[in-house]
């Protein structure tokens, strides 16, 4: 039923160039809760089939949180983790630092490899390099608005100036303003979020884990943080995990997006690739009512080009959504010139623009 | 083919083959009763061998003296410390420093509160005792704290000290007061140091038990954005865990002070100075006025530290500051009141003589109670001694019959299917062995008795508790007039409802009986409320649309719906009423309570003494064992226990 990606393998030539050292690279992580993990944790050689923890599971009771999960995180890329309620997701991200013990696999942070760190190490990852947004804030409601930011550098043992400096910076960055003595009850979910989203912010991460950031957001504000997330992410290259069950968004933000279904990967790729090359049925079903032309670029439709083609039709580079396109083509008869590094790569025909748009947004 | 139809029916519905098998066993136990009567009934021995060597004991740690001596005498010390602090504040320091605390944590109310009623305490003529009382109080409250918050900390971070620490709080949350007094005397001899450690013993359990739900109380959440920031367990314990936890271990140390107050007082027995003595020669004396005045003493002690203390609680609650004044300047003006209170309270022995409560205003309740408890004897000893005497030749006197003169191991059995069909196999198991325990303890006789007046107090308990349960349940007006007596019930020591008994019935084995349901009714009533209202509207409208009854209501919806808190309350209320029986020794019921006595007070009865004790545990875990109920539930919400 679910076809498991190998993971890249559709895409190892669409990133030609980038650094080779993924900062995250999660090779077949398994989380069990329950009685049966302790068992499960003690087998093994080259890793489990399903079948054997799935016995195991039935017998000594237990869930299967996280299966068989491999993926890799690109530097400065925003990795996107989709799928709907209990499919693991939460629990995913929180192995990636250890908040949560994985049963099996092995997670490397920039080849490092944590499964084997110390709790020391560890500590140090999580106070300079990694930092997480929660689903569900994790705010301390006994600290001011500005205390609950500086948290993180407290801990760290930065001097009191410094981090209430720092905080208050991060405070103007994330809108809050002139809520810095509030408590955390006194705030609205959204603003509690942003509390949670400074907090993360404070220590200068390299790697950000966004678990449903926006979800209790109300939708202005959630496009707004949206476009806030693109912003630090051009701004400041930090590299995220981001987690949601929103489609919409998955497509929106992420370089990548891995879907997720019952604890098990289903696909992984570039946004079109997930709209364009839905890999089952399942996300055949989740990208449907997608409107194609939004998400998809003019790579997807171009056909090669022909020395009968005119040379003199609008130019778009390959990375251009087929929507952007549409004015261009509807003003003239000849067919887009698809050019990638100066280089004629392809030639789109108005007719595919249009059959796109029409077939994907029916009304 | 009767039979067969019969049967099956009985197989099909599980509460008709229940309700045969309960009708089988009475009648199967009312057949044993009259065929073994007067057999193996164990009669008492004074000079039982098992306490003759009990008295052995004492030599045994006689001989290991180096130990407990630097115990004894650190805890005496430390009494010592308390004794002076507050000797040398005198009692305008002590109302200066009340009045302050008031202030800061309360306001003007809680203030005025504190003032007038340490002040109270001085015009009743009771400054000095209830002095002494307050300093081995606040002794052993320090050291309750000081082990308690701890363990309370640790149980609420590991699960394993967790599973060590529960059970034993739970036994320790039904051993009786009296139950501690003989092995501390073995200890510590008497005085303040073995009154001082009993009371930290018994007060210790809310202390450790509402710090570990505190701690564990603190959102997942925070715990683990504090962990994904990089926070050390030690961070995440001073910066989140404690701070979140601040306000249940407030009311656990309020807890843990209301529970020493309770047992300082009943310490006297063993030697304690304080308010105590002055109840137990009062009570000695049949002196109802001037019990009266100590009790009264106690109780206002008792309402005093519980508003503050659980003021206090809300106050270090940091977020209980929300709304707080922020600006220096209005922080400094919020200071200066209590400020002047202390300052005039510290300065006034400049003034006035600190050390000694000024005699010019005295007030004493002590000949008018009397006087009032004389005239309502003449009048209505008619009517107490009616109640007293049909209660007691027709229900008490017919039960102890049946418990004395039963075999012993008829008991046991009895005992053992109760406790299978109301609690299950383990339950069951406890019970044997408990009663077995008691029978080889040599004091048979004497635990059956106390028995009786358990089954006799607890029936009568639970008839009136449920009885005002059920009518406060459905009436708003009666609950709000009845909560604050309740509240009040609930703080005052067991030793001051000796006294009301007292006054009606005079010194004798009813009187303990009623002394014991004036002290468990409050909280059978609460309980009862409790599980009343909490049946769900929706089913009670469902009832009421096809057509019931308010009586039906009652005892085909309300009732069985609420009964696990009903269960509830039947444990609490028997378990109450064992420490309260016990204690009723002293105004004349006999039996375990007097053993215990007559252990203190002379050498040679020690062993008796001790034993006496361990069968009141044993008593009270089997009746706890055996009122647990089939639900499975851990007793976690306890009100109080004597
Ligand atoms: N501590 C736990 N013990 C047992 N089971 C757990 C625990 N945490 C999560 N699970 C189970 O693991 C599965 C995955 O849960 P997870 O929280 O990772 O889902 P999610 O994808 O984040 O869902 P949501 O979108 O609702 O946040 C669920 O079936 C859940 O019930
Ligand atoms: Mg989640």
């Amino acid at each position: 039923m679910t076809v498991a990606v190998e993971p890249h393998a559709s895409e190892s030539s669409a990133q030609p160039g980038m650094s080779d050292q993924p900062t995250i690279a999660v090779r077949n992580l398994w989380k069990v809760f329950g009685p049966a993990e302790a068992r499960i944790a003690r087998q093994s050689g080259p890793g489990p089939n399903a079948e054997s923890v799935e016995q195991t599971v039935t017998k000594l009771g237990g869930t299967i949180a996280v299966q068989d999960v491999s993926f890799d995180v690109r530097p400065g890329e925003v990795f996107v983790v989709m799928g709907l309620s209990g499919s693991g997701k939460s629990t995913l991200v929180r192995c990636l630092t250890r908040l949560i013990e994985p049963t099996l696999g092995e997670i490397d942070l920039d080849g490092e490899n944590i499964r084997k760190a110390s709790q020391v190490r560890l500590r140090e990852l999580r106070r300079q390099r990694f930092s997480m947004v929660f689903q569900n804030f994790g705010l301390l409601p006994h600290r001011r608005v500005l205390d609950n930011i500086a948290f993180g550098l407290e801990l760290r043992g930065e001097s009191k100036a410094t981090r209430l400096a720092r905080a208050q910076e991060m405070l103007g960055l994330v809108g809050l303003e002139g809520l810095a003595d509030r408590y955390p009850e006194q705030l609205s979910g959204g603003q509690q979020q942003r509390v949670g989203l400074a907090r993360a912010l404070a220590g200068d991460p390299e790697v950000m884990l966004l678990d449903e950031p926006f979800s209790a957001l109300d939708p202005l504000i959630r496009r707004d943080m949206q476009n806030e997330v693109i912003r630090l992410h051009d701004d400041l290259k930090k590299t995220m995990v981001f987690i949601t069950h929103d489609l919409a968004e998955a497509l929106k933000l992420g370089d990548h997006v891995m879907i997720m279904r019952a604890g098990k990967v289903v696909q992984i790729g570039r946004p079109e690739e997930l709209v364009a090359r839905p890999a089952d049925a399942y996300v055949e079903d989740f990208v449907r009512d997608i409107p194609k032309s939004h998400v998809l670029t003019l790579r997807w439709v171009m056909r090669p080009a022909t020395p009968d083609d005119p040379v003199d039709g609008p130019i778009f580079p390959s990375t251009a959504v087929i929507r952007n396109a549409l004015h261009a083509a509807a003003g003239t008869e000849k067919p887009i010139r698809v050019i990638d590094d100066n280089r004629l790569v392809g030639v789109v025909d108005r007719a595919s623009i249009l059959e796109t748009i029409a077939g994907a947004d029916p009304g | 083919m009767t039979a067969l139809r019969w049967r099956t029916a009985a197989l099909a519905d599980p509460t008709s083959a229940r309700r045969a098998l309960a009708v089988v066993l009475v009648i199967g136990a009312a057949i044993a009763f009259v065929l073994f009567r007067g057999q193996a009934t164990l009669t008492h021995d004074d000079d039982f061998p098992l306490f003759r060597s009990l008295n052995g004991v004492r030599d045994v740690v006689d001989d290991n003296r180096y130990v407990l001596d630097p115990i004894r005498s650190s805890v005496a010390s430390l009494v010592d410390v308390f004794n002076f602090a507050i000797a040398s504040l005198g009692w305008p320091g002590i109302i200066g420093i009340a009045g302050a605390l008031g202030l800061v944590f309360g306001g003007g109310w809680l203030a005025i509160l504190a003032v007038t009623g340490f002040a109270s305490l001085g015009i009743l003529g009771l400054w000095e005792a209830s002095m002494a009382t307050l300093g081995l109080m606040l002794a052993a409250v320090m050291i309750a704290v000081a082990i308690g918050v701890p363990l309370g900390i640790l149980a609420g971070r590991s699960r394993r000290a967790s599973a060590v620490i529960a059970p034993v709080l739970d036994v320790m949350q039904i051993m009786p007061t009296f139950a501690y007094l003989t092995p501390m005397t073995l200890l510590f001899f008497i005085g303040a140091a073995p009154s001082t450690v009993a009371t930290l013993i018994y007060a210790i359990p809310p202390a450790i038990r509402i710090t570990a739900l505190g701690i564990r109380g603190v959102p997942e959440a925070t715990v683990e954005a504090a962990t994904s920031l990089g926070a050390t367990s030690r961070q995440v314990l001073l910066k989140v865990q404690l701070p979140l936890a601040r306000r249940a271990i407030g009311l656990g140390i309020n807890q843990t002070i209301m529970m020493a107050l309770s047992m300082v007082v009943i310490t006297a027995m063993i030697g304690a100075p304080g308010l105590g003595r002055n109840i137990l020669s009062a009570v000695q004396k049949v002196d109802v006025g001037a019990a009266f005045d100590a009790g009264l003493a106690i109780v206002i002690l008792a309402i005093i530290l519980d508003r503050l203390t659980f003021a206090a609680g809300e106050w270090l609650d940091p977020r209980s500051h929300f709304t707080r004044a922020q600006t220096l300047r209005q922080r400094l003006v919020g200071w200066s009141g209590p400020a002047a209170i202390l300052a005039a309270g510290l300065l006034a022995p400049f003034a006035v003589d600190a050390t000694r409560f000024p005699t010019d205003i005295t007030f004493s309740f002590r000949s008018a109670i009397n006087q009032s408890v004389d005239w309502f004897t003449d009048s209505f000893s008619g009517i107490t001694k009616g109640i007293k005497d049909v209660l007691t030749a027709n229900i008490l006197n017919p039960i102890e019959t049946v418990l004395t003169e039963s075999p012993w191991w008829l008991v046991v059995v009895v005992a053992m299917i109760l406790a299978w069909y109301l609690s299950g196999r383990r339950a069951s198991i406890i019970a044997g062995l408990c009663l077995s325990a008691i029978v080889l303890l040599g004091l048979w006789g004497h635990s059956m008795s106390t028995l009786a007046n358990v089954l006799v107090a607890t029936a009568l308990t639970l008839a009136i508790g449920i009885a005002i349960g059920i009518l406060t349940a459905r009436s708003d007006r009666l609950r709000m007039v009845l909560r604050p007596i309740l509240d009040a019930a609930q703080t005052m020591p067991a030793f001051v409802y000796l006294i009301p008994a007292l006054a009606l019935f005079d010194a004798t084995r009813f009187t303990a009986i009623v002394a014991a349901v004036i002290y468990a009714v409050p909280p059978v009533i609460r309980l009862v409320e409790i599980g009343l209202r909490a049946v769900p509207l929706t089913i009670v409208e469902a009832a009421t649309a096809s057509g019931a009854t308010e009586r039906q209501l009652l005892w085909k919806v309300r009732l069985p719906l609420s009964q696990r808190a009903l269960l509830l309350a039947a444990n609490q209320g028997i378990v109450l009423v064992l420490a309260m029986v016990v204690v009723g020794a002293l105004v004349g019921a006999g039996a375990l309570g007097y053993d215990v006595i007559t252990g203190l007070a002379q050498g040679k009865d020690f062993g008796k003494g001790l034993a006496a004790g361990v069968a009141i545990v044993l008593l009270g875990v089997m009746l706890d064992r055996i009122t647990q109920g089939a639900g499975g539930r851990r007793r976690s919400t306890v009100a109080r226990a004597g």
